[in-house]
């Protein structure tokens, strides 16, 4: 199978904060990565990392072949358009209505579509998360839980070919957590992507993960399934699953 | 302690003036938002206007009340529709548009970008093949630039309203002669000065709350503490300006 994300010895550092060490690892097509780390490990940097926020100090890393620190804007844009991310805290924008929240990735990204077709790729993506009534509401109006649904279904509107996820289920009650834990399995099956997710949440990680990484000291410093992680060991590791 | 102090101050200086250097090289690239610049035009034009004529109207009118026994004394109280006319167009009526300008837009800028960035909408903006500097930044800094001086302009014509009010209040002004004489007395040099440095003004109010905002710090109380700071150097930089734009056009020989 392809590899669509390659990182090597990837280095970031804060100050004297040594956030990433070395850290490598690749996301092959159609699989499903769970990271799992502690609060302040540097998961969201990594991620940040892979679609160009954070600027790594040193290292490769290659998404669809491109080496996205040394990308030129237009690029850059490009790898984007494929690279669907989910923010830690949704990232809805507060002034829009959600029908506006999902036409802007669209309008921004695929200026070719005409108004019947955004429409019509809008009431798709709500559909996909069973939210349809909701489209003429603002941000604030919606629960927790609908916010991540409709900042799923913004991110799935351009039909990305890879899903980053910051922490999808955190912040929420463990029965929702798991609805969209099989939402994010449900529809990286129906539209063949591949998934990145940041996990802590044990729940969401046996529904999605095809394969796990651990993220400790800034390093992958385990990877495996859950049985074989499970069986591990090591104290490290251990701590995670107890 | 104080040198602390003075450094900080200096670098946050440097800090403002290569943000302001990154709009000059980044808002006139395109692609330019044109619908956001609309948009917030609407915003801060539009959302201000009341309050500004309300201010506008009580400060001509105060001003004129207060101007008058001085006038009476000496036997001048005809002179009093230029007195004001002068004082108000030149000065009162933009800088008190740009404080009030700098309370409401500067705090708004500053607390809305604040909340976006903490909330990562910033980032998300970028995600989606948007360049947040032009999308947010460059849109607001425009808009606020080209809004200031039509609101200071309406403050103009409002304050002198107020004027006019406060000068039949005790005595008996007619209609004409009071705009006679206020058109009599007001000179280019009285008005173009004062409608050029609300532009600054209005530029000063939106860099400041588009930095402070952009540049907010994690978390909840750091939007707060944009939204403040934002208000707070704006507006001593509305009197700087003003300082520096009174000089600049006694120099000129403007007056
Ligand atoms: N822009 C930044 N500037 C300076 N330090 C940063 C920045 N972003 C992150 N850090 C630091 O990097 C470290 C890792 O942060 P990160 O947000 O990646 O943690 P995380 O693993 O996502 O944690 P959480 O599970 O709480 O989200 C933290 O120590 C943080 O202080
Ligand atoms: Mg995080």
């Amino acid at each position: 199978m392809k590899a669509v994300i390659e990182i090597e010895h990837l280095n970031k550092t804060f100050g004297d904060n040594h956030v990433l060490r070395d850290f490598s690892f690749t996301l092959l097509e159609g699989e499903n990565v769970v990271v799992l780390g502690k609060s302040g490990s540097g998961k969201s940097v990594l991620i940040k990392c892979i679609i160009g926020l954070i600027r790594p100090d040193s290292g490769k890393l290659l998404v669809f072949g491109k080496d996205v620190p040394t990308l030129s804007h237009k690029e850059l844009d490009h790898v984007r358009s494929r690279v669907g991310f989910l923010f830690q805290s949704n990232a809805l924008y507060d002034s829009m209505t959600v029908r506006e929240n999902l036409e802007f990735p669209l309008r921004r990204h695929r200026s070719e579509l005409n108004k019947e077709q955004i429409n019509a790729l809008v009431m798709e993506a709500l559909g996909n998360v069973g939210l349809e009534h909701t489209i003429d509401m603002e941000p604030s109006e919606l629960s927790g839980g609908m916010k991540k649904r409709i900042a799923l279904a913004r991110t799935l509107i351009l039909k990305p070919d890879i899903i980053l996820y910051d922490e999808p289920t955190t912040g929420l009650d463990p029965i929702t957590g798991k609805e969209i834990s099989h939402l994010i399995r449900e529809l990286a099956l129906k539209y063949h992507t591949s998934s990145f997710i940041i996990s802590h949440d044990l729940n969401c990680v046996n529904i999605v993960a095809d394969k796990i990484i651990m993220l400790i000291d800034g390093t992958c410093y385990a990877s495996g399934t859950m049985e074989q992680l499970n069986q591990s060991t090591d104290s490290k590791i251990k701590t995670f699953f107890e | 302690m104080a040198f602390e102090a003075i450094k900080k101050v200096l670098a946050e200086a440097g800090d403002i003036a290569r943000f302001t250097a990154r709009f000059f090289s980044e808002a006139f690239r395109p692609r330019f938002e044109f619908t956001e610049f609309l948009r917030q035009c609407f915003f801060i034009g539009y959302k201000s206007l009341p309050l500004v004529a309300i201010t506008a109207f009580i400060m001509g009118l105060v001003i004129t009340i207060q101007s008058r026994p001085t006038l009476v004394e000496f036997g001048a109280e005809s002179w009093l529709p230029k007195m004001v006319s002068v004082s108000l167009v030149r000065e009162i009526a933009p800088v008190i548009t740009a404080l009030i300008c700098a309370g409401k837009i500067g705090s708004g800028i500053g607390a809305e970008l604040g909340s976006m960035k903490v909330t990562e909408q910033i980032d998300s903006m970028e995600v989606s093949g948007t360049n947040p500097f032009k999308y947010l930044i460059a849109t607001r800094v425009l808009a606020s630039t080209f809004m200031i001086p039509i609101l200071a302009v309406i403050a103009d014509a409002v304050s002198l309203y107020g004027g006019f009010l406060g000068a039949n209040i005790h005595g008996a002004v007619s209609w004409t002669l009071f705009w006679n004489q206020v058109f009599e007395t007001l000179q280019y040099g009285d008005i173009v000065p004062s409608i050029l440095k609300t532009y600054f003004f209005g530029f000063a109010i939106g860099i400041i709350g588009c930095y402070k905002g952009y540049n907010s710090n994690k978390g909840t109380e750091g939007v707060g503490r944009s939204a403040n700071s934002a208000v707070v150097i704006s507006s001593l930089l509305v009197f700087v300006i003003d300082l520096l734009a009174v000089q600049i056009s006694d120099l000129l020989n403007l007056t």
